[in-house]
């Protein structure tokens, strides 16, 4: 396997624009000739499947949803950064790209950070073309607010539903399309394969999860824009349905996964109450930009936060980093809760949380400008908790949220597979080893809007593409493999449930290879992981058959990938000897506890070849260089 | 505490339903109404029987995934939430609950709680969209739009397309989810070249769908948990009357 990045020559600002000048194009009226295939409608798919459509290209897009409008992508709360300057803040390209390049801490692709900076202001003006209602002014212009990391304000928002009107926007775009008959959709349908010929992706394999029937989709390039898998940890922020497998399975056929031990734990999440708990609730990180974060300065002080004095009260981000505060990036933050609630320091019934206090913002700008800013956030934590924000502070704890790692791409969007293309969270490209906040929706946009449009044009123009149909040799291979693993799941019969296997694996994940992470705790994983998923495929137990609506199937085959996936998770975490961003090493810190890199060794972009189940992966490195951005200790103080 | 759950099952789309009765024993107040669900078929899972299929995915109100009806209404008892953020402590210990998946002609059921919404998706393909290839659109801050206009139709905006309009209605009408569309694009200025086909086509699907009429009963509003007002239907209806003379 090689890794060819693809990275052009010139100049930063100028590689983008210089690339696109030589992308071949395809002949307007050759276009319908084209099938592409794209998993997924989140931001990142939906948009692509519109934008491919729009250029005349013929589109398949699938979801395992009833419907396109219910990716996972619709929950992103607090907003998309786009460098438009519009606060005349001092806020650029450059600085955009700087931000989210230190932010990342030093492990992203400085071309891909940068181009996608600069599309960010193309961004959104496309979404308000289409209707999406972002906040405004009183004199009509747009609103911004700033988000964790930078010190521009920089963000737009749609009240904390900005993820919602975004894949709104991208959805209709989408359903036009699929008016107009140049995309078809296949709703509540599941890719469980890629079929590779001759070296290039030329389908999937997918199960319709109404009937249960498996069927193929052939096409001249396939793209994935399937999102994160941070319910390895089964408990997280993603909606219950996200998962690894299109990813997955794509590794197992030849894509290389990148970085997967790059998880980031978001540092605002509503503390778990019970043991039934079967997801965690985000609160917006926009929420930082006015509440305040502390614990008392004593270990169990159980008193009511409103009786604790101020003089009692240690609100450590401030403290630590005076000039970033409660807006330090997510890492940071994450990390500095877990350490005050290891000291004991942690407030709630569970000690299991830090406060975060609204009480100085309601006294400085009044009840109403705060439930303007966030009284939809707070009428969820009320209704969640039971407790009213506006009186009590929030309790808030780190969860996993969104994930760095993915297949790796070239400067294209490619995989290591030709004609597999994969974008948005599913990839790694440009978040290096901490995503900042409201980077996540402008680049599953950028992507999908503004960069594989383009791409994928010149792989196709490129040719040897022969006809492909559904009699393949190689099409019924995978079709057959996909239905032996169907069978196989619904034969072991055992006694146990998948969700008790997922809570099993996800407890030892989070414990292992979660905020923080050991060379002890790593190799006892790896012990772990393989007799689980022996254990996962003798005593699990899925009720009901394959012809049929059977979400007990659904989830074992998720879970089985999972099973397989944690492991390689591991590997990555445990061979990147050194911290950086989420990935934290406890061997491996400052005398301050931050991160400490390891440029030297350690400045290159992990991307693992699939060997096996069980087997060691085999390692691939892509050198990162920084140019433009100078390596440096990231300093937030 | 304790409930009593009285769950519809239905095995596929043309199979008899009938109620199953299911008791929930020493459960949290703090659990939620879809986390009930789980308890329980983790229990139906061990007994090898089937578990209930319910729809759900973000379980935090916005992807519009869940839904059904509790002892009659759309979502359950309480006001601007959906099912997943429905707390067991919004219910009595000892209370019998009877859980149906949505009922209406155009919402076919699949299986248990589970029907399909395919003809919200189709009308939004009539022409609920703003027509602006990627690529073609000016600054964004080219059009200023008063931000009073720009929060009316985010309200609109915010439906998230979970049908209990469409549940709650005695006549299984789709006009506020329609209506919300139809202002959300209507009220701003990018939406105004294609205002009149947008009602046009899309009250036109809504009716080959098989959607009832709406006859004021304002139970969708009551029902949706984004609280969507019925005033949207009034102008949608002005639209399409206005749409209708041009």
């Amino acid at each position: 396997m090689e890794l060819q990045a693809r990275v052009p020559a010139g100049p930063i600002e100028a590689k983008w624009d210089a690339h696109r000048h030589h992308l071949k194009l395809v002949n307007p009226a050759n276009k319908r000739k084209y099938d592409v295939i794209v998993v997924g409608s989140g931001l990142a798919g939906a948009s692509a499947a519109a934008t491919l459509a729009e250029l005349g290209y013929n589109v398949q897009c699938f979801c395992f949803q009833d419907s396109p409008r219910r990716a996972h992508s619709i929950a992103a709360q607090g907003g998309i950064n786009a460098a438009k300057n519009y606060q005349n803040d001092g806020d650029s390209v450059w600085r955009l790209f700087y931000d989210t390049v230190k932010g990342g801490d030093f492990r992203s692709r400085e071309a891909n950070v940068h181009r996608l900076a600069q599309i960010s202001v193309n961004i959104i003006d496309q979404c308000v073309a289409q209707g999406v209602p972002f906040a405004r002014e009183y004199g009509g212009l747009l609103a911004n607010r700033s988000f964790g990391g930078a010190q521009v304000s920089r963000t737009f928002y749609a009240r904390g539903q900005t993820g919602q009107q975004l894949l709104l926007g991208a959805y209709q775009a989408l359903a036009r399309q699929i008016g107009a008959g140049k995309v078809k959709m296949f709703p509540r349908t599941e890719m469980l394969d890629v079929i590779v010929v001759d070296g290039k992706a030329r389908g999937i394999v997918a199960r319709d999860l109404v009937t249960g029937a498996v069927r193929s989709h052939v096409g001249h390039a396939v793209v994935l824009a399937t999102g994160g898998y941070a319910n390895v940890y089964f408990l997280s922020t993603n909606a219950k349905g996200c998962n690894v497998t299109a990813t997955w399975r794509a590794h197992k056929r030849g894509a290389a996964f990148a970085n997967p031990c790059f998880t980031q734990i978001h540092p605002t999440c509503i503390p778990p109450s019970g043991d039934y708990q079967s997801k965690l609730t985000l609160m917006s990180e926009s929420l930082r930009n006015d509440g305040r974060i502390w614990v008392p300065q004593r270990p169990a002080d159980k008193r009511p936060p409103i009786a604790i004095p101020d003089a009692e009260r240690d609100y450590y981000l401030e403290r630590l980093y005076p000039s970033f505060g409660n807006l330090t990036p997510r890492d940071i933050a994450s990390r500095r809760a877990k350490e005050v609630c290891d000291e004991g320091r942690g407030v709630g019934p569970t000690g299991i949380g830090v406060y975060l206090d609204f009480r100085d913002a309601i006294q400085r700008l009044g009840r109403q400008t705060i439930a303007d800013r966030y009284g939809n956030l707070f009428a969820m934590y009320r209704q969640i908790t039971g407790e009213d924000p506006y009186d009590v502070p929030m309790r808030i704890y780190p969860a996993p949220h969104y994930t760095m790692g993915g297949l790796w791409v070239d400067y294209n969007l490619m995989s290591t597979v030709p004609g597999l293309y994969v974008i948005g969270e599913a990839n790694f490209s440009d978040h290096g080893a901490n995503r900042l906040g409201a980077s996540a929706l402008m680049q599953g946009l950028a992507d999908g809007y503004f960069v594989l449009p383009y791409t994928i044009g010149d792989y196709l123009t490129q040719g040897g593409l022969p006809v492909v149909d559904d009699e393949h040799a190689a099409v019924k291979d995978v079709e057959r493999e996909v239905h032996g693993r169907v069978e196989r799941l619904l034969g072991v019969n055992g006694n146990r449930s998948v969700d008790a296997f997922h809570r099993e694996l996800g407890r030892l994940m989070w414990e292992r290879c979660g905020m923080s992470r050991t060379r002890e705790g790593l190799h006892e994983a790896l012990e772990r992981i393989p007799a689980l998923r022996e254990r996962f495929w003798r005593e699990v137990r899925v009720p009901g058959r394959g012809e049929d609506l059977n979400q007990s199937l659904e989830k074992a085959g998720r879970v089985a990938d999972f099973m397989e996936f944690a492991e390689l998770m591991c590997h990555d975490a445990l061979h990147r000897e050194e911290s950086c961003g989420a990935h934290f090493r406890e061997e491996y810190q400052t005398p301050e506890g931050e991160a400490k890199r390891d440029d030297e060794r350690y400045a290159y972009v992990a991307a693992w070849e699939f060997t096996g189940v069980g087997e060691k992966p085999a390692l691939h490195r892509e050198r990162l260089s920084f140019e433009n951005v100078p390596l440096s200790q990231r300093s937030y103080k | 505490m304790n409930l009593v759950l009285h769950v519809w099952r239905q095995a596929g789309p043309v199979a008899q339903g009938e109620f199953a009765r299911y008791d929930a024993r020493d459960v949290s107040e703090h659990m939620s109404f879809l986390e009930l669900l789980d308890v329980i078929n983790e229990d139906l899972i061990a007994k090898g029987e089937e578990p209930i299929a319910f729809e759900h995915d973000c379980r935090e109100g916005i992807c519009g995934s869940c839904g059904m009806m509790i002892n009659g209404e759309a979502h359950g008892p309480v006001r601007g939430v959906t099912v997943c953020q429905l707390h067991l402590r919004s219910f009595r210990d000892g209370d019998e609950l009877w859980v149906e998946p949505w009922r209406a002609t155009a919402f076919p059921v699949l299986k248990d709680l589970v029907v399909d919404r395919g003809a919200l998706d189709r009308m939004i393909q009539a022409g609920g969209f703003v027509s602006v290839r990627a690529g073609s659109a000016p600054d964004a801050n080219a059009i200023p739009i008063p931000k009073d206009d720009a929060d009316l139709a985010f309200d609109a905006a915010t439906c998230i397309g979970c049908g209990a309009c469409v549940a709650a209605c005695p006549n299984a009408s789709a006009m506020l989810f329609t209506a919300a569309k139809v202002a959300h694009l209507g009220l701003l200025p990018q939406g105004q070249p294609e205002r009149d086909r947008r009602v046009l086509a899309m009250v036109g699907r809504m009716d080959a769908e098989g959607f009832g009429g709406c006859t004021n009963h304002a139970e969708c509003e009551a029902a949706c948990p984004k609280e969507i007002s019925i005033d949207f239907i009034a102008r949608m209806n002005r639209d399409c009357v206005r749409a209708a003379l041009r």
